[in-house]
């Protein structure tokens, strides 16, 4: 299997040029074969969501790379990282983040709208498809704060797909939804898994939900503890 | 550009209430500045009118006194065809003697003029208060306060006594009355032929008159024809030339309604660009999740300059409606005993819409702050932050 998603003797350190820097992440060699779904489980504070920023762009390690098919991404302009991430990485958050002034099916639409291609009949047809998946069909139309937080983070996975990324990278999805909620959305995000080869980076404090992955990493003190593949 | 202009409409629309009260906030600086506008050139206009509105803007004269003006026939071609904004040209024949009749005799300035052009200047059928204009020769109309002094009536005969020249007598046939004491007491025209008879100049003329399109333009112009005529024989007198005191009070006019323009106008920009500037702290959390979908910084900027863009527009179109509504309310309520304004407004749809249009300009670049802001808004930055 090809690897997707490389890092390379990252280290993060917060505050590197003040008197009292904080290194969070140490050499950390990391590689996510596509299609894979793995699981990051770890301490509050231990380094999972920097850890997490980092696979997906939105941050830059201090030190060492980030390979994304292949591809270096420390040498990639501005523009090049937005396209990348619009293109290949969804984004699921701890605290969902959608748009308020939009509905569902409108934040659901954002990250094709942004990659500036016109809105077809077959492109909305798949907006509403995802939103029917993850169990939204009757409250699509309304606006984001009209809805609960479940109903907030399931629009937010079914917007992570839009754009058939090939990595989804997920930031305690289910931190705030009940148990059976959290059961579904895991049972969906497999399904999504095997159905489009999409492969799944997710963090968790849910041991339970974090053993059926297919790899489980742990992050220690901003190092891997544990690395386990079934 | 659209992906940038649907966000900005939606986060507008989204804010019903800021947007409309921004909106506001530059409808009340427009609106100030039309009204204001409108004002100061009503005034302007006005003032121009009574001073120079109905008189020569431009003349050519003799360069020597006692000296006339020959081939003036020829010579209004030239100067007509000189420009389009030349807009009335007129000969004139002046000569100031004595008015006499039985019980007194005063000091006047007679002048001759082809009516037929000279009314264009002078508008002297609306002026006149009793009688008709000079139509054959020796018919003479005086103004109302000389017609006063001589306890004169219409059809009566006066002599016009010019020292070593002759006499000559007139019918009065006519009253004008010019609201200026001066020119009432002392100006009595008649047709060219009569004074040029008297005179024993043939077909020669003391001074050619003019009037022109743009009364700011007259010294220009008054050069143009300087050196079309090309004639040493000749000057050319403007009237900005002759009243600087009332050009540098027009000017002093202009620029504190400029002042006063340039200063709503940054008081507009200040305002925008610190509201906006708050809208992307208030927006930041969508920027940051824009941007970790791959929304381009760029595309990210470009939201907040539409905002600019749309607020002002909003903003100039209420505005050049409140100002509108303003003049209107002034001119109808602010009227003096003659039932006129008190203030002649002058609406200059020019004027409006580059009120309206700098109005517009000024949001757009207000929203430049907030949209590099936007900018440079870190992804990392607002997601932590949650
Ligand atoms: N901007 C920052 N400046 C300094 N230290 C930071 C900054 N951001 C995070 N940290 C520190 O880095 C460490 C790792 O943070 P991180 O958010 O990655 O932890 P986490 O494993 O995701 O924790 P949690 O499970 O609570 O979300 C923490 O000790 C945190 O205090
Ligand atoms: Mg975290």
């Amino acid at each position: 299997m090809p690897k997707i998603l490389e890092l390379k003797k990252i280290n993060k350190i917060y505050g590197e040029n003040t008197k009292v820097p904080t290194q969070v992440l140490f050499d950390i060699d990391l590689s996510f074969e596509e299609s894979s779904f793995n699981s990051i489980i770890g301490q509050s504070g231990s380094g999972k969501s920097t850890l997490l920023n980092i696979l997906g762009t939105l941050d830059k390690p201090s030190n060492g790379s980030v390979l994304i098919n292949q591809i270096e991404t420390s040498k990639m302009k501005k523009n090049q990282l937005s396209n990348l991430r619009n293109e290949t990485i969804g984004f699921i958050f701890q605290f969902h983040y959608l748009l308020p002034e939009f509905t569902a099916l409108e934040n659901v639409l954002m990250p094709y709208q942004i990659s500036k291609r016109p809105i077809t009949k077959e492109v909305l047809a798949r907006a509403n498809e995802l939103l029917d998946l993850v169990g939204l069909e009757k409250v699509k139309n309304n606006l984001s704060i009209n809805m609960s937080g479940g109903q907030q983070q399931r629009t937010a996975i079914a917007r992570s797909l839009m754009n058939q990324p090939k990595i989804i990278l997920a930031d305690e999805p289910t931190g705030n939804l009940d148990s059976d909620t959290t059961e579904q959305i895991y049972e969906l995000l497999r399904e999504i898994n095997k159905k489009y080869k999409t492969t799944f980076i997710i963090i968790t404090h849910d041991r339970h939900i974090a053993e059926k992955a297919d790899r489980i990493i742990e992050i220690k003190d901003g190092r891997i503890n544990l690395d386990i593949t079934k | 550009m659209k992906l940038a202009f649907s966000i900005a409409k939606r986060f507008l629309t989204s804010g019903k209430t800021q947007t409309l009260m921004i909106a506001l906030g530059i409808a009340i600086g427009v609106s100030v500045q039309v009204f204001i506008g409108s004002l100061i050139s009503g005034l302007q206009n006005s003032l121009v009118d009574k001073t120079i509105g109905s008189s020569s803007q431009i003349t050519v004269k003799a360069a020597e006194t006692g000296n006339y003006i020959s081939d003036y026939a020829d010579k209004i071609i030239v100067i007509e065809g000189v420009s389009t904004d030349i807009e009335i040209v007129s000969p004139a024949v002046n000569q100031s003697g004595a008015l006499v009749n039985s019980e007194s005799s005063e000091p006047v300035l007679a002048r001759g003029f082809d009516f037929s052009r000279a009314n264009d200047i002078y508008q002297f059928d609306q002026k006149l208060v009793e009688g008709r204009l000079p139509v054959s020769n020796n018919e003479v109309v005086l103004g109302i306060d000389l017609y006063n002094t001589m306890a004169l009536s219409l059809n009566d005969t006066v002599e016009f006594q010019v020292p070593l020249v002759g006499t000559t007598s007139f019918t009065v046939v006519g009253v004008y009355d010019f609201n200026v004491k001066q020119i009432n007491q002392t100006w009595i025209l008649t047709n060219l032929d009569t004074l040029q008879d008297l005179l024993s100049i043939g077909d020669e003329v003391s001074q050619i008159e003019m009037q022109v399109k743009d009364v700011f333009a007259a010294e220009e112009l008054a050069l143009v024809v300087e050196t079309t005529l090309e004639d040493s024989n000749l000057t050319v007198d403007n009237w900005i030339a002759q009243n600087a005191e009332l050009l540098s009070g027009l000017q002093g006019q202009s620029i504190s309604s400029l002042m006063i323009q340039i200063f709503v106008m940054v008081s507009v920009v200040l305002g925008i660009s610190s509201v906006l500037a708050i809208t992307v702290l208030q927006k930041s959390k969508q920027i940051g999740i824009l941007k970790a979908m791959g929304i381009k910084d760029k595309d990210a900027s470009l939201v907040f300059l539409f905002e600019g863009l749309i607020l002002g527009i909003l903003g100039a179109i209420l505005g050049v409606l409140f100002g509108l509504g303003l003049s209107y309310m002034f001119t109808t309520f602010a009227i003096g005993a003659d039932g006129n304004p008190v203030v002649p407004l002058y609406i200059d749809f020019g004027f409006i819409a580059l009120s309206a249009g700098i109005a517009v300009a000024a949001a757009t670049i207000a929203s430049l702050i907030p949209a590099r802001k936007s900018s440079k808004l870190s992804v990392i930055e607002v997601i932590r932050n949650a």
